[in-house]
């Protein structure tokens, strides 16, 4: 993929999108559930999903807080 | 009290008093910085500091999130545990450290506006200078004609310039949601003037 087709990819907008507020929010929650499943936790929520696939400094903050829950090994269920 | 210890024991000894407060608050700190110095040296990319710099930057991100944490302690409802929960301030303090570190040393001139940029942005071939030249003109007429002048001043700096988001939201004191908001809506009316003009079409694309 490149050129124009690159740039259509960038500009499309989806009305799901929560925004960086709506994904800062639960990331802790997202964070639990995707290192378990990325796609149980995008299932339950949607709308983070889709955010985190276009706003890379969102999807930098939750891969650290992935990172730090595989390193302390606790997933979702665990106290 | 330890990381592994049930979270409301955390609330409940962060939200009260005495000696038990004073050792939560102690442990916590220390854990803090230790997750600050961890994420760190993890984007050190992005960074480029080490030693003593590094050390100092993960003290101010441990105890930025500290003050957070305190702040919105009656907001944590247990839906994880309750250090994934605090840990992901010490992220965004680390990515709002990140973003103020840029402007020491700004790896491009930020005021010269550089059309020419654009197509390598988004992988156009270098020897295609006709679709090269037809693209620029194309974007740059729907950025002037149909974006304000905040949001062209935001599609300047995050494409053009490929200044960071965190790093022009703390240029602009404002937040990261803010301004990717404004990109958000820049976006859309790029697209949508794109397609009236007959360079793209009117058809969603399929992301990876």
């Amino acid at each position: 993929m490149s050129g124009w087709s690159a740039w259509a990819r960038f500009l499309q907008t989806d009305p799901s999108d929560v925004g960086c507020g709506g994904a800062m929010e639960v990331m802790h929650v997202y964070a639990e559930l995707a290192v378990g499943s990325e796609q149980t936790a995008a299932e339950r929520y949607p709308g983070v999903a889709t955010h985190l696939r276009i706003c890379d400094p969102c999807a930098e903050d939750l891969a650290g807080l992935m990172t730090l829950i595989r390193a302390n090994g606790h997933g979702p269920g665990q106290i | 009290m330890g990381a592994a210890e049930p979270p409301d024991e955390w609330v409940a000894a962060l939200g009260g008093d005495g000696a038990g407060r004073e050792q939560a608050v102690a442990r916590l700190h220390e854990a803090l910085v230790r997750v600050a110095r961890s994420e760190l040296n993890r984007r050190h990319g992005q960074l480029n500091v080490s030693g003593p710099e590094l050390d100092d930057l993960a003290h101010q991100a441990a105890a930025d999130a500290m003050v957070a944490i305190m702040a919105r302690l009656d907001q944590f409802r247990g839906e994880s545990r309750f250090t994934t929960w605090a840990y992901r301030f010490v992220m965004f303090e680390v990515s709002a450290k990140i973003g103020r570190h840029f402007w020491r040393r700004p790896p491009i001139a930020l005021s010269a506006e550089d059309w020419d940029r654009l197509p390598d942005r988004f992988g156009f071939d270098p020897a295609g200078e006709s679709e090269r030249r037809d693209f620029v003109r194309a974007v740059r007429r729907a950025v002037e004609e149909d974006l304000t002048d905040h949001q062209r001043r935001i599609f300047v700096t995050l494409v053009l310039d490929g200044v960071p988001l965190d790093a022009l939201a703390e240029k602009l004191g404002t937040s990261r949601n803010a301004i990717y908001k404004v990109m958000f809506d820049a976006r859309r009316k790029l697209r949508a003037s794109l397609v009236a003009n007959g360079y793209l079409n009117d058809e969603p694309v399929r992301r990876p």
